[in-house]
């Protein structure tokens, strides 16, 4: 989905709010969360892809004044509630007030049926995708030429497994751009990588 | 149930929810609460950039560590006692030199090799960086203290995938003689990050 999450290359931010030594947590309970997530992932009660899914899933107002943490809540309730571990009731009871969640999950779909093996140096371009449901790849690239730096071992393919979708794993390419590519005469020149699933790939003449 | 027939006045702060989905998970009998303590023991002793800086200075002083870990870095971090997570299934190291400086980020949410680097900081995670790095990545640098010559090739690796990354800074001057753990302390988690140089 080209959801609020894509944000490379977005506009309007502003500056980072950059400090030497910065830490991970501010608050006892952002510590928590972030364990309960982890948690819930290895009693497989979700899987990172439909932990990821979920928090792209928010409503936008939601997503951007949410700090980090609410957000990785917001997905840890969504998916308990979505997968019957518990109800939405019982957690607006016990929270004394509304709990928000996510929206609804729209279509995965499965691997694509004409994946190829690229080799480092190759020329590949970012297909023309435009998906309801779970897909990890930056709008950013999308239609994009670059070159292949990189292959890794086969991982699940996002867009099937944050949708309990069968697919098989696949490699992820590493590929090459040129920021001025991406984003002409409106960039600081840069070489910008990508980790991209083979399914979200063709080769490039 | 749809939504306009819950009866609730207020949205519940995000300290209460928290608290009510622990509460809840445990009322299942699911343990949560000892999982909770168990993993931010994790958190913050075992997952901290002081493992990243250790496998940087053994970089930085065994030609053929260095050899192994560019060709394979999670085997290598795993030969040092520092494994990856299951769904971590490939670290990338990133080689700087005098004229090419790496850089990570996750424009899509916040992956970092987390057990190597440390959980990110916060503005790693924050909407600025995540949409401004890729697109502006020298001006972003620049504001946050490392100002490049123009000659320096920036490289961003955006952490799309499950494959990691981490930085290999290059060894500062004047270190010769130094032990491997003196070299160690030199290592700043931002530089493993790749937006500081030593």
């Amino acid at each position: 989905m080209d959801g609020i999450h894509d944000l490379g290359g977005k506009q309007g931010y502003g500056k980072v709010r950059y400090t030497l030594n910065a830490t991970a947590f501010h608050n006892a309970w952002e510590m928590r969360v972030n364990s309960l997530y982890a948690f819930a992932v290895r009693s497989g009660i979700f899987n990172m892809d439909e932990y990821r899914h979920a928090i792209e899933r928010m409503e936008p107002a939601h997503y951007l004044t949410a700090s980090y943490y609410e957000r990785s809540l917001t997905s840890l309730a969504t998916l308990c509630v979505e997968k019957g571990v518990l109800t939405r009731e019982e957690l607006e009871s016990r929270a004394k007030g509304a709990f928000p969640l996510a929206s609804a999950s729209a279509a995965g779909r499965s691997n694509s049926p004409t994946r190829e093996r690229f080799k480092p140096g190759e020329r590949v371009r970012v297909k023309l995708d435009f998906v309801p449901g779970h897909i990890r790849l930056p709008a950013y690239v999308r239609g994009k030429v670059g070159v292949v730096v990189g292959e890794s071992p086969a991982y699940p393919f996002p867009d099937a497994h944050a949708h309990g979708i069968h697919s098989e794993d696949e490699p992820t390419y590493d590929v090459r751009f040129q920021a001025q590519d991406l984003w002409p005469n409106g960039c600081d020149p840069a070489l910008v990588h990508v980790g991209i699933f083979q399914s979200y790939l063709e080769r490039a003449s | 149930m749809p939504d306009q027939d819950r009866v609730v006045f207020r949205t519940a702060s995000v300290e209460e929810r928290v608290d009510a989905i622990q509460a809840a998970l445990d009322a299942k009998g699911l343990k949560a609460s000892e999982a909770v303590d168990e993993l931010s023991h994790k958190a913050q002793e075992e997952w901290i950039p002081r493992n990243g800086a250790r496998i940087v200075a053994r970089a930085w002083v065994d030609p053929e560590f260095r050899r192994r870990l560019l060709a394979n870095g999670r085997e290598a971090a795993l030969e040092m006692g520092f494994p990856m997570p299951k769904h971590h299934r490939h670290l990338v190291v990133l080689e700087n030199a005098p004229k090419i400086q790496n850089v990570i980020c996750c424009t899509l949410c916040s992956c970092t090799a987390f057990t190597l680097i440390g959980l990110p900081p916060d503005w790693y995670k924050d909407l600025q960086y995540r949409s401004r790095v890729v697109r502006e990545s020298r001006t972003v640098l620049k504001e946050l203290g490392l100002d490049l010559a123009p000659d320096v090739e920036v490289r961003v690796w955006d952490t799309t995938a499950d494959t990691r990354y981490m930085v290999l800074p290059e060894r500062p001057a004047n270190t010769e003689g130094m032990s491997e753990d003196e070299l160690a302390a030199l290592v700043t988690r931002d530089s493993l990050i790749g937006v500081a140089r030593l």
